[in-house]
């Protein structure tokens, strides 16, 4: 990797004003993508900051009525989490399903979710359960947060610090992993709150996306019978060596199914 | 029986060092002022270089030397040369052309090594080395070895890019036995090309000391005195006296650490010129690029049968890709290691087989784990599966139909090998009564109710292993023996060291070795040692490979031990005053025949030392050096059964059983062979459902990380249940015939059998991915 200078600040204050000193500075979180890239020489920023010791954007927490998680929370944090596990046992499963154990114990929600890989679960965790991401600035529901290939709405300097989900009353992750990666080729959260019912789909596309056509589906009848084909358009849907846009339709709708089945128990 | 007795399942002594961190591997190596070296390799498949301009990274910290192929041209350096020479079917030898360490005029892959850096840290080099500015000028590529012969030239010296057309057999009689055919099946089949993952990447240390004159390279190697070999006689010139070679702990081979590469070979020639060590080690992405890659054969084969199915003949007609250089071992591969092989455990009478090996634009395709056998075991197994079905008779018994019978050995196979000895029927049957093959349709007909296609699929394999006797592979075109070497040593104090010629690089030799030598010497296994991989204490060696080990280094090993009996009789008789036929070697003791007068071997070895009261002819001392080259090929064989369930909505297939009965002759260690044969399924089941080394049409390598490029891994696999039958090696000491690589050659054919069973289609290629295998179960659904 190249050189850069390395910085590790002890609150979010000290963050932000190290990150507006460096002429191109760069956030770290739990550095799952980010050091392997540097590693490759990908990237070179001047100035790293770590915020491995902001213990202020660490913790799992319930407040009204929402499951509120620190940005800097592991995901082997989340998965073991009784709290998580209560309250929304999609998520915890999501979390423990990402990567190996070695990048669960690193990796974050905040870092997942500020990188937006197209095949990242979080993402479909996010949008599925209708989240909103809260920053040093504002709060972004989760429609609007993640905009496309690697692309949020996080402004030039913005720090995400926690993400809130509402409780569903059901909810499933159901993900179909790249055999070599084991990110999704296809990740569906299903998720339904009244009578609402959100599809989230990981993987398949430039990011993730809400299969509006699925919904509607489920709205009127919550079951896996019910689910039928996905509404996305194939050319606008990944195809590569192990999966072509085709079958990756396909299986948004299978995925689809699984997780309605076990969100139904 | 006493603690590690040969049959015993002794615990590996090597791994208290391998498991708690204490192996040492060249990069755990440091030579004072060593340097590092980084490669500049080519981003093109193909092109002319036009120039390396160096000067901005000669001014980059740290620099000591930027090297360029004309550099290694000055010191006369030479060509990575072929060590096989195949004859084509018109008596003219293979075409070797030149592949240089660094390339002189133009790269042939991506990863073809342009120039070297050296400079004070690695960090350096690397910085150095983005500065090196390379002018291509880039030229068309091919990487598809069917489109090979048409494509843009890669050799002047190989026109058409063709290497070889190789013939084994009578076009004639071929086509008489197909004349009589009552069916023919005809299959047309690939063979994925794989990119070997050895846990440790390939390492280099090179050290010249100008005061003696000596050269000293540490490498990763399965065969320090084979490499020793190719650099002194073909690429440097370097004395042998004057090179000495020490491959340490080595973390994993399966053929990709057999040959002498440009890395180590650049290292070893600039250590002089810069008067300072020189290190490298490869990291995973160089691996990909790089290390000699496996399989990728196209083929098309009929199989003529009668109409009781019985096999009259097969055709076969393969084109290999050798990749973009001819590696050391590469040209036997598709010849000697696979036609020869696809008589398989069958009667077949006549069988024709024509090879093509072609140059493309890829690495260099070499052995890898079974080389050539599985290739030859995938055409046949596949082959005869698709005949039963067509047929409509079950396959196992279409096997038992063709097998040879145990009273037909020695077996003359029409593709030029001697089968010694076998039983194949005792291992189907075995495997099949282990699978419970009765009770298949019940198990297949509960998936189905839980909505699962369950699928069945044999391999009966066989392969040709302890390579090999010299006069035999000379013959046919080595270029080298291949023999093994043993030097049993005792120490005064009783203990025992051995030396062999074989490099163990996780295949448990310290423990196997260890225990042959204590059963055969009667001395406890603590008291002896294995010493192996370095050409400055170990009698030059041919090495590991070709699950040759015990064969043939265990058969050295056990002609030593003989040796040192020998004497060790004539020292007992003189101290127990009595003539040598009447010494009995028995558990560690010479005793006069018919007497309680006994010698221990410790006390003879102690005489040997310490000859105060000593026979006056015999030298003293008791070390005895010996060679062992194998009277024929040994031929393991067995048969594996695997069941698969598929998800025909995704296309996932899993195994959810596995036997595998083999015939290995007699065993040493149980559990190590049990691991042995463990390792081979989970790569040969990698092959099948999960490993391809896939190039795009410009000659870049998609799958060139873990992120794309999928080994396999415990939760892919299932628990695997392994059988022995056995029919001892009749023509070596130990009656063994290796274990190495049998499961990554049966496994392969197994999986596609029971994955196309369950499909109830008639072939697909591997690996058998699930958007391949969920389009064949739509289509499959749409028929019925």
């Amino acid at each position: 990797m190249y050189d850069f200078g390395y910085h590790r600040p002890k609150s979010l204050a000290d963050a932000i004003t190290e990150l507006q000193r460096a002429e191109d500075g760069q956030v770290m979180a739990g550095g799952q993508t980010l050091i392997p890239t540097l590693k490759q020489r990908l990237a070179q920023p001047s100035d790293i900051v770590d915020l491995g010791q902001v213990d202020e954007l660490k913790g799992i927490s319930e407040d009204g009525g929402a499951l509120v998680i620190g940005a800097m929370t592991t995901h082997a944090e989340v998965a073991a989490s009784d709290l998580v596990k209560a309250k929304i046992p999609a998520l915890a499963a999501l979390a423990e399903g990402i990567g190996d154990p070695q990048v669960r114990h690193r990796g974050t929600i905040g870092g997942s979710i500020a990188n937006n890989d197209p095949a990242a679960d979080y993402p479909a965790g996010c949008v599925g359960l209708g989240a909103t991401i809260h920053t040093n600035q504002r709060q972004i529901p989760a429609d609007d947060f993640f905009v496309g290939l690697f692309e949020t709405a996080l402004d030039e300097g913005e720090i995400v610090t926690a993400v809130s989900f509402p409780m569903p009353d059901k909810a499933a992750y159901a993900k179909f992993p790249n055999p070599a990666s084991r990110y999704a080729i296809v990740g569906v959260m299903v998720a339904q709150a009244g009578s609402t019912v959100r599809v989230a789909v990981t993987g398949a596309g430039a990011g993730v996306f809400r299969d509006h056509a699925i919904e509607g589906n489920l709205a009127g009848n919550f079951s896996a019978d019910a689910v039928g084909a996905s509404s996305a358009d194939e050319g606008s849907l990944n195809g590569d060596m192990h999966a072509s846009a085709a079958y990756r339709k396909h299986l948004i709708s299978v995925m689809t199914k699984r997780a309605v089945s076990a969100a139904n128990g | 029986m006493p603690d590690g007795s040969v049959g015993q399942a002794v615990k590996r002594r090597e791994d208290q060092r391998f498991l708690t961190g204490k192996g040492r591997y060249v990069d755990d190596l440091h030579r004072q002022g060593e340097l590092a070296a980084v490669f500049v390799r080519s981003t093109h498949a193909h092109a002319t270089v036009r120039n390396v301009d160096k000067s901005a990274a000669m001014q980059s910290p740290g620099v000591v030397a930027i090297f360029v192929g004309s550099d290694m041209e000055e010191d006369s350096i030479g060509s990575l040369p072929c060590g096989w020479t195949v004859t084509d079917r018109h008596g003219e030898p293979h075409k070797s052309p030149p592949h240089f360490p660094l390339i002189r005029d133009k790269v042939r892959y991506v990863g073809d090594h342009v120039a070297v850096v050296l400079a004070e840290t690695l960090e350096q080099a690397r910085d150095a080395a983005e500065l090196v500015e390379v002018d291509y000028e880039e030229l068309p590529a091919n990487v598809s070895p069917a489109a090979a012969m048409g494509a843009p030239l890669l050799h002047e010296e190989a026109p058409d890019n063709l290497c070889y057309d190789w013939v084994l057999g009578e076009e004639e009689a071929i086509n008489e036995a197909f004349s009589k055919a009552h069916h023919v099946t005809k299959v047309d089949l690939v063979n994925n090309r794989l990119i070997p993952n050895a846990m440790e990447p390939r390492a280099a240390i090179a050290e010249y000391d100008s005061g003696t004159e000596d050269y000293t390279l540490w490498s990763t190697s399965q065969n320090p005195h084979v490499l020793r070999l190719i650099l002194s006689a073909f690429v440097t010139g370097i004395p042998e006296t004057k090179l000495r070679i020490i491959a340490p702990d080595v973390g994993g081979g399966f053929g990709s650490k057999i040959y002498c590469y440009a890395e180590e070979t650049v290292c070893l020639w600039a250590c002089k010129r810069v008067g300072r060590p020189v290190r490298w080690t490869g990291d995973r992405s160089e691996a990909f690029l790089a290390d000699a890659h496996g399989r990728d054969h196209v083929t098309h084969v009929e199989l003529a049968m009668d109409e009781k199915g019985e096999f009259l003949g097969l055709k076969v007609d393969t084109t290999a890709n050798m990749g973009a250089y001819l590696s050391n071992f590469a040209s036997c591969v598709p010849t000697y290691l696979y036609a020869t092989l696809l008589a398989g455990q069958y009667r077949t009478p006549v069988v024709y087989c024509n090879v093509k090996a072609v140059f493309t634009n890829t690495a260099p395709v070499d052995a890898y784990r079974g080389a050539g056998r599985p290739e030859a075991t995938y055409v046949l197994e596949r082959t005869i599966e698709v005949a039963a079905r067509e047929l409509g008779v079950d396959p196992a018994e279409l096997r038992k139909r063709n097998f040879i019978q145990p009273d037909q050995f020695p077996y003359q196979t029409p593709v030029a090998l001697t089968y010694d000895i076998g039983d194949y029927e005792a291992s189907l049957n075995k495997a099949m009564s282990m699978i419970d093959h009765a009770g298949f349709a019940a198990r297949k007909a509960e998936a189905k109710a839980r909505g699962k296609l369950r699928g069945i699929g044999f391999s009966a394999y066989i392969e040709a292993c302890g390579i090999a006797p010299s006069s035999v592979v000379g013959s046919l075109g080595a270029g080298v023996g291949l023999w093994e070497s043993a030097q049993v040593r005792f120490n005064a104090t009783g203990t025992v060291s051995v030396l062999t010629g074989s490099h163990a690089h996780g295949q448990g030799h310290e423990t196997t070795f260890s225990q042959v030598v204590a059963d055969t010497l009667g001395v406890p296994i603590e008291n002896v040692e294995i010493v192996h991989g370095d050409t400055g204490q170990v009698p030059m060696g041919m090495g590991t490979y070709g699950s040759r080990s015990l064969a043939v280094g265990g058969s050295a090993i056990m002609r030593a031990c003989g040796k040192v009996i020998d004497k060790g009789k004539k020292i007992a008789a003189h101290l127990l005053e009595a003539s040598v036929e009447d010494i009995e070697f028995k558990d560690g003791n010479f005793t006069v025949a018919g007497t309680d007068k006994t010698k221990s071997m410790a006390e003879i070895a102690f005489t040997a030392y310490v000859p105060h009261n000593y026979p006056e002819d015999l030298e003293p001392g008791l070390d005895e050096t010996a060679f062992y080259d194998p009277l024929n090929f040994t031929y393991p064989a067995g048969t594996h059964i695997c069941e698969v369930e598929i998800d025909p909505e995704t296309g996932v297939t899993e195994i959810v059983d596995w036997v595998a009965v083999d015939d290995f002759g007699k065993v040493i260690n149980p559990m190590i062979v049990e691991g042995q044969v463990h390792g081979g399924i989970a790569q040969g089941m990698g092959q099948a459902l999960l490993e391809h080394g896939v190039y795009d049409e410009s000659g870049q390598l998609l799958t060139g990380s873990y992120m794309d490029y999928c080994m396999p891994r415990a939760d892919d696999l299932p628990f695997f249940r392994v059988g022995l039958t056995e029919t001892a090696c009749t023509h070596n000491p130990l009656g063994v015939k290796g274990c190495g690589e049998a499961g990554a050659i049966a496994a392969p054919p197994a999986i596609i059998n029971a994955v196309t069973d369950a499909l109830g289609v008639l072939h697909m290629d591997m690996p058998a991915t699930p958007e391949k295998v969920w389009r064949l179960a739509q289509q499959a659904a749409a028929a019925e």
